[in-house]
């Protein structure tokens, strides 16, 4: 049976980063944003996963891109951590998650 | 992967990511990035990467999408999103990804990435002479490979605590810094009067 190429696997992670590009383009949410940001970080694991695969060390796939995808997986666990944190604290204070109404940084 | 299994997770895996982008409700977002995720992690195993299926399936789909439901039913999102989208806003964000993809298409249609070369049982078996003397005769993973099984976890496990022990060792310090963040950033601050 015909298995699926590298193309494939790459077209798709691309298609899922746009997803997650256009979601952080037109939400206004900015929990939302922030997921969006978490399926483009997931897009980008697919292709290192998909070139780990591709790249055969001694008849077995690259284990150093899946040690990358560990590794950005541990960083984003992190990430959610923190910045759902810093999400909650900005809530607190202005009782919004509204990108549109934060605006007190702009000049 | 066999093609109609490849696109089968595929869509399941793209329906979910449109879903996230297009459904008003955060909680129906969160849901649909799960289901996003899982497909995700399908495409991981038929990649041969069984660790990283797994490992995306416990900590995003178990962990940090939990997190993000958590916090959305904590602050009671449901009456955002009311306002109406401008058009500019709406106009590139499906412009710009657009073009990503139409880029993306121009370039595969150009370059020959070939096929991945089989896993199978003779391929491990072989691999198995070709290991690094430094991995012991009566380790798992040479017993494995010799059964004409990959042993993804043995394998990961080993490049892990040999070549990456010092990123490993780093990657803790950095949890432990993210745990003391949230800590000082979710305590009520004190103001002085």
């Amino acid at each position: 049976m015909a298995t699926a190429s590298l193309t494939e696997y790459l077209f798709m992670s691309g298609i899922l980063f746009s997803i997650g590009l256009a979601g952080v383009i037109i939400r206004r949410n900015i929990i939302v944003i922030f997921m969006c940001l978490e399926l483009m970080l997931a897009a980008a694991s697919l292709t290192l996963v998909a070139f780990s695969r591709e790249n055969m060390v001694a008849g077995l796939p690259d284990y150093n891109g899946q040690m990358l995808v560990f590794f950005v997986i541990t960083v984003a666990a992190a990430e959610v951590a923190v910045g759902l944190a810093i999400i909650v604290a900005l809530y607190r204070a202005r009782q919004t998650v509204n990108t549109e109404d934060l605006t007190s940084l702009q000049g | 992967m066999p093609t109609p299994l490849f696109y089968i997770f595929a869509i399941i895996m793209l329906a979910g990511g449109i879903g996230v982008v297009a459904l008003k409700n955060p909680v129906a977002s969160a849901l649909s990035m799960i289901v996003s995720f899982i497909g995700l992690a399908a495409l991981f195993v038929g990649l041969n990467a069984y660790f990283v299926g797994i490992l995306q399936v416990l900590v995003y789909t178990g962990a940090v999408m939990v997190l993000f439901l958590f916090i959305i039913m904590l602050l009671d999102l449901k009456k955002e999103e009311s306002k109406t989208l401008k058009m500019p806003t709406l106009a590139a964000g499906i412009i710009i990804p657009l073009l990503l993809v139409l880029q993306l298409f121009a370039v595969f249609q150009t370059s020959e990435l070939g096929d991945f070369a089989p896993i199978n049982k003779e391929s491990l078996i072989a691999a198995e002479a070709q290991l690094p003397t430094s991995i012991a005769a009566d380790s798992q993973i040479r017993k494995e490979l010799k059964q004409g099984s990959l042993p993804d976890v043995n394998l990961i496990g080993q490049k892990l605590f040999t070549e990456y022990n010092f990123p490993l060792q780093v990657i803790g310090i950095l949890l432990l810094v993210a745990t003391i963040g949230c800590v000082s950033l979710s305590k009520k601050l004190k103001y002085k009067a």
